[in-house]
């Protein structure tokens, strides 16, 4: 298991450096993957070739649907040259040779011109036991977008597989900080997930922290320290349009927008105590949801917006709350450890991922509810691990951790098994979000 | 008052003391002396003031950083004689204003953190106030861990790291 995905991690690499080497360093995110799942399905994406009469895309579609299916910890893609036979579409495929090589599925394709020198990638997905096509669908894309193409049909292999909705195709957005000092730099981020193509949000010589999506996938709410005091911004991603939203006396930190996309609840101390507070987006007006001495932070919405979840150390430490949306109290729902922060809730709800610390050591937890009693697993090996972000299909958590004095991202499966490094060539990158699936446009 | 007239007034004062040991020029807080005894002025309204040199030259007034126990709010006893000394100076310089930069080390969640920066700011806060400085002329900040003075992630740089930091914005 560990060699062909050693051998994938180089693969990774080497393709991540070649577009990017004329990138300024702050934006390139090196990826490689660590630990394995024996359990995983394994799959064969063959080689997806050319067939059109002009220049050939640039992307590698077969290689990043392999990537991503290895990344989820659910598939084993076979490696490249393991595969014997190369068939492009299903009439050339020979199912015993796939049984020989010990395949659950199969996936051949191939890419033609469209026309406006777009292409056209055919593809199609077969169960080897049983020997049935699964799925067969064409993708139409620019040469720019082939890798959002790749991405969709990685989504729509995981979900024909697994019946749960794939998560490759969506975006991240995180920190990245270099220099010390009066050099520091640091550089809102967005990214794909597997942490191509970034794309810079904001520059500062300040601090800037806690990324928020909107439920659209087109701004980011954050923190920034430019004012000389914290101060939370919405800025439209493409457009760079950006709005201040609080700048109260004191705090003004943790900005999360509702599943309805129109307030945005945030912590503000300007009542002497730090408190969450909703803002609604259009008019403006505050709502405080809690009134209680100790610190409250770091809120999010439960997915259905009637409740949200925040650390609060009222009891002593830090642990996590839930209030209705509409305030009242608010009752404790981690009881394990003894320092619970930066919740991260699951599409569904079930889940609350945080940053557990015991001691000097933070890991990344996860509180699974979908049971009948609560019931915890370790999902990082800790010992600075924090800000875990779900994926939207709930299969992976992003999260920061630190090696040596230098932070890196990691994304790993729920289950734990697979973990996936992301890291900044020189500096530190940190305060991930997964964002929402992205739609078509 | 040029420093020389300062330095003799204090040296007269001090010799009229009893015991007058203490470097720092603090002034003993009003004493309750009961309801016979009238309060006397203790000094001249300028003998023994801070001006703006004292703060790069007065060895109280230099210290500006306060630090923390881990997860801690609560000044610890060494900070005491820094308040009283950081307090007698926003009384003598009713123009002066301060900002308090709480912050704290890399552990755990950056949002709590900005919490607890606050906490310890206001910590100071409290201190600096209740030895006689006016709440006007003080502002807190939090940056929480996001303006470490030391970056390696070991038990020295964090103990650097959780502090407030006294910034005078006027003298």
């Amino acid at each position: 298991m560990k060699r062909p995905l050693r051998r994938l991690a180089s693969l990774f690499v080497l393709a991540l450096l070649l577009p990017m080497a004329a990138m300024a360093q702050e934006q390139g995110l090196e990826i490689d993957i660590v630990g394995g799942n024996a359990s995983a399905l394994p799959i064969a994406v063959v080689p997806m070739p050319y067939q059109g009469s002009g220049a050939a895309p640039a992307t590698d579609v077969a290689g990043v649907v392999r990537a991503d299916l290895d990344r989820s910890g659910q598939f084993r893609g076979l490696p490249e040259r393991d595969m014997v036979e190369r068939p492009t579409r299903g009439g050339e495929v020979n199912y015993p040779t796939w049984r020989l090589l010990k395949q659950d599925f199969l996936v051949v394709g191939r890419v033609v011109d469209a026309g406006d020198g777009g292409y056209r990638v055919e593809y199609e997905l077969f169960d080897v036991a049983k020997q049935q096509r699964l799925l067969g669908f064409a993708m139409t894309a620019r040469a720019n977008a082939m890798r959002d193409v790749a991405h969709q049909i990685s989504d729509a292999i995981y979900e024909k597989i697994l019946g749960v909705r794939g998560a490759f195709w969506t975006r991240i957005a995180y920190v990245t900080a270099s220099g010390v000092g009066n050099a520091s730099r640091y550089a809102l981020m967005v990214a794909d997930a597997d942490g191509y193509n970034p794309q810079t949000v904001v520059r500062s010589g300040e601090s800037l922290l806690s990324p928020a999506w909107s439920p659209d996938g087109r701004k980011l709410a954050y923190v920034s320290f430019e004012r000389g005091n914290s101060s939370i911004y919405i800025q439209d991603i493409s457009s760079g349009a950006r709005e201040l939203v609080a700048a109260f006396r004191g705090i003004n930190s943790g900005p999360a927008f509702s599943p309805d996309g129109r307030s945005l609840a945030m912590t503000l101390s300007k009542g002497g105590n730090p408190e969450i507070y909703v803002m609604d987006l259009g008019s403006k007006a505050l709502r405080q949801l809690t009134n209680q001495m100790g610190i409250d932070t770091a809120a999010v919405w439960s997915p259905d917006g009637g409740s949200l979840y925040f650390m609060s150390d009222r009891g002593g430490r830090p642990q996590i709350y839930q209030v209705s949306a509409n305030g009242g109290g608010a009752t404790r729902v981690s009881f394990e450890g003894s320092y619970n922060a930066d919740p991260s809730v699951s599409y569904d709800g079930k889940k609350i991922a945080v940053a557990q610390g015991n001691g000097n050591n933070y890991r990344i937890a996860m509180l699974d509810r979908s049971l009948g009693s609560p019931r915890w697993s370790t999902l990082s090996p800790g010992s600075l691990d924090e800000s875990p972000s779900f994926a939207p299909n709930a299969s992976m958590v992003l999260y920061a951790a630190r090696e040596g004095s230098r932070g890196v991202l990691y994304a790993v499966s729920a289950d734990a098994r697979v973990r996936q490094r992301l890291v900044l060539a020189d500096g530190d990158v940190r305060e991930p979000a997964w964002g929402p699936y992205r739609q078509q446009r | 008052m040029n420093a020389t007239t300062r330095i003799l007034i204090t040296a007269l004062m001090c010799t009229a003391a009893v015991a007058c040991s203490k470097k720092v020029k603090e002034v003993p807080p009003p004493m309750d002396t009961g309801t016979t005894a009238p309060v006397t002025e203790t000094a001249p309204p300028t003998a023994g003031m801070y001006g703006p040199g004292d703060l790069d030259t007065d060895a109280c007034l230099r210290q500006r950083v306060v630090y923390f126990d881990y997860d801690q709010d609560a000044l610890r006893p060494e900070f005491q004689s820094a308040m009283a000394c950081h307090a007698k100076y926003l009384r003598d310089r009713p123009s002066s204003r301060m900002t308090l930069e709480g912050n704290a080390d890399e552990r755990g969640s950056r949002e709590y953190n900005l919490g607890l920066g606050e906490r310890r700011g206001n910590a100071v806060s409290s201190a600096l106030q209740a030895n006689g400085g006016s709440g006007s002329q003080i502002t807190v900040v939090s940056y929480g861990e996001e303006r470490p003075t030391c970056t390696a992630s070991n038990e020295d740089c964090w103990a650097k790291n959780r502090r407030v930091e006294i910034v005078y914005t006027e003298k």
